[in-house]
């Protein structure tokens, strides 16, 4: 083990002592019931959110948004649309709140920086090779080092996918570890990508390995592969939160990214929320929506509640 | 059954009404159906009730299809269109049928009816190609540019379809607005919707990509509110209306300098004219530098 362990003087700090207590303690979570879990995600996707309540959704669905542009093609000046975007996301209406954070690649963090500046907008930075992260530790770490000093709040990291699908969930566990430390006071998400992870149990498995080796946020995908966050199993990371909290009294966030694309969707997901984890997780310090495109959608609902005219596409940025 | 034979009499196949929303058939998301009754009262079938959210679906289902309609070539439209009355032919009894038991007519009357209505379509498929270098060309202007107008769709267009000419005034205003390359939410005549629902079916089979058309069907004012209020409509046709209905919409139209086409006294039996293809076009103009005249006093 590393000498710097996971700040969490928990109950369950025996579990990370050795390779063969992890594994026994990750494969001993019970497993997990994939149709109750679907029908559970499903019937809370049936609640209907009207009037007062959407529009507290929508301000809320809002200051959730980590605003996120993580192309090849990114330039600063796109990236700087998109910082004047997250701190005003509708100028015509100047009672929308702020998004979360813009995230962004590391390169991009100290323009980020600059354009956010003053408006308690966060600086997220993707790391660790994202979104595959096939390289070595130490190429790894540089990456996060590099982000951070660029400036930023928040540090997306991805594990090692292939490590944890053979078994070595200590080398993960090791690397998140190593890339916690590296992050300082950045709040540290790790994404599991849950699409190339096969089975809901293995969702579970790494949830809980995430927030033993003491991420602050645990996250869905990179929105890079062919199925990213799902009402089901975001459902089941908010489980794994709130059973998490109840042994050890440590809070971690969650953050479903890609795929969530429409008011609806999200609103869906704040239901998952509230009826999961609970109150204490409606707050963007603990949830957050990785998306881009959902930001519009959320605006053009907005601007329909407060005129009783549908909104269109002219109406919000192109971005 | 008159004769001791063993054929039994055959279940009646009632016919499901539905919308036609971005090339599907939905049912209206309301849950709601309201009762559709031949000229004579007696009941014909359940349409769906549209209520404003199917209203907003449509619109977005015109928006996505806009961009490949509009590009698509004139010809190309000219093509589909032409396919789509080549349907409407092979579709004839039933339309004949839905338009006899609609608005009241003989059955001689109502097939002269659908005859004119495909007429009507293959009249405007030949106009695909022909209405820019009617509206459109070269301006001779004084420098040395080239300058053309070529004629531009407006976009979304919400059709109120008129409510006493089931089909040929549905297909007089409809036709009109996909022609030119507009993508359309029609709100088919509350009374008589079933040839405009049957008409989504067509469009479904004859290459028309999904969302140029979209029907609605139900309560004309409750469709057409949040449609003429909508900012993402660039156009409204209010030939379904009535006078007070056509005025508030006008009003709410207003709001985002929607195009309106007001509601006029039509003879939809007589030969249209091109005003309804020229009322939802926009005119673009293009100044294109040709460079010095040349020694010789002609660049080109």
């Amino acid at each position: 083990m590393p000498p710097s362990a996971p700040t969490a003087a928990h109950a369950l700090t025996d579990v990370t002592a050795s390779d063969s207590s992890l594994r026994r303690f990750l494969h001993g979570l019970p497993g997990v019931d994939a149709v109750g879990l679907e029908a559970r995600a499903a019937s809370l996707g049936t609640r209907s959110i009207k009037t007062t309540a959407k529009a507290y959704a929508i301000d809320l669905a809002i200051s959730m948004v980590d605003l996120t542009t993580l192309e090849g093609a990114d330039t600063p000046g796109k990236v700087r649309a998109l910082g004047a975007k997250a701190v005003h996301p509708d100028p015509t209406d100047r009672t929308t709140p702020t998004t979360a954070a813009v995230c962004v690649y590391p390169d991009m963090v100290a323009v980020a920086k600059e354009a956010v500046a003053g408006s308690g907008v966060k600086v997220a930075s993707v790391a660790t090779a994202f979104p595959a992260g096939r390289v070595a530790l130490d190429v790894k770490l540089a990456d996060v080092r590099d982000a951070v000093a660029a400036g930023a709040d928040e540090i997306d990291m991805v594990i090692d996918r292939g490590a944890f699908l053979a078994g070595r969930y200590m080398k993960v566990y090791d690397e998140i570890v190593a890339v916690k430390e590296a992050c300082g006071s950045a709040r540290l998400k790790v994404i599991f990508e849950t699409g190339e992870l096969s089975t809901y149990d293995n969702i579970r498995r790494a949830s809980w390995l995430g927030m033993l080796a003491g991420a602050d946020f645990i996250k869905t995908s990179t929105g890079k592969v062919a199925v990213n966050a799902t009402p089901a199993n975001t459902l089941l990371m908010l489980e794994a939160v709130r059973d998490f909290r109840a042994q050890t009294g440590i809070q971690i966030g969650v953050k479903p990214a890609g795929g969530i694309r429409t008011s609806k969707d999200a609103v869906k997901f704040l239901v998952l929320v509230n009826e999961t984890a609970g109150e204490d997780w409606l707050d963007n310090h603990w949830f957050r929506f990785g998306a881009s495109s959902l930001l519009n959608d959320l605006l053009m609902q907005r601007q329909k509640l407060a005129t009783g005219r549908y909104s269109g596409p002219d109406y919000v940025t192109v971005d | 059954m008159s004769e001791k034979t063993e054929t039994t009499e055959r279940l009646s196949v009632f016919k499901t009404y539905k919308l036609y929303v971005g090339g599907k058939f939905p049912r209206s998301e309301s849950g709601r159906v309201y009762e559709v009754t031949d000229a004579k009262g007696k009941w014909l079938a359940n349409a769906p009730l549209s209520s404003r959210k199917d209203a907003r679906d449509a619109v977005v289902a015109a928006r996505k299809a806009f961009g490949a309609w509009s590009g698509a070539t004139a010809y190309n439209r000219g093509q589909i269109l032409y396919r789509v009355a080549e349907m409407l032919e092979g579709r004839r009894e039933q339309f004949v049928r839905e338009v006899a038991d609609a608005e009241g007519l003989s059955k001689s009357k109502a097939a002269a009816q659908v005859s004119a209505t495909i007429d009507r379509w293959v009249w405007y498929a030949g106009w695909t190609d022909k209405i820019a270098q009617v509206v459109g060309g070269g301006n001779p202007v004084a420098g040395p540019f080239f300058n053309l107008s070529s004629p531009e769709p407006t976009g979304v267009v919400a059709v109120l379809a008129p409510q006493e000419s089931s089909f040929l005034g549905l297909v007089s205003v409809v036709a009109p607005v996909i022609a030119t390359g507009n993508t359309a939410v029609v709100v088919a005549s509350e009374k008589a919707p079933l040839p405009a629902l049957s008409l989504g079916e067509v469009l479904a089979t004859s290459d028309l990509p999904g969302g140029v058309v979209n029907v609605l069907s139900g309560r004309t004012a409750e469709i057409a509110a949040p449609l003429a209020a909508h900012q993402d409509v660039n156009a409204i046709d209010l030939a379904g209306a009535d006078e007070d209905l056509a005025k508030e919409l006008e009003i709410a139209a207003a709001d985002n300098l929607k195009r309106v086409l007001r509601p006029q006294p039509v003879d939809y039996s007589a030969t249209p004219g091109i005003d309804r293809l020229t009322a939802f076009l926009e005119t673009k103009t293009v100044w294109h530098p040709t460079g010095s005249l040349g020694a010789s006093g002609s660049s080109y």
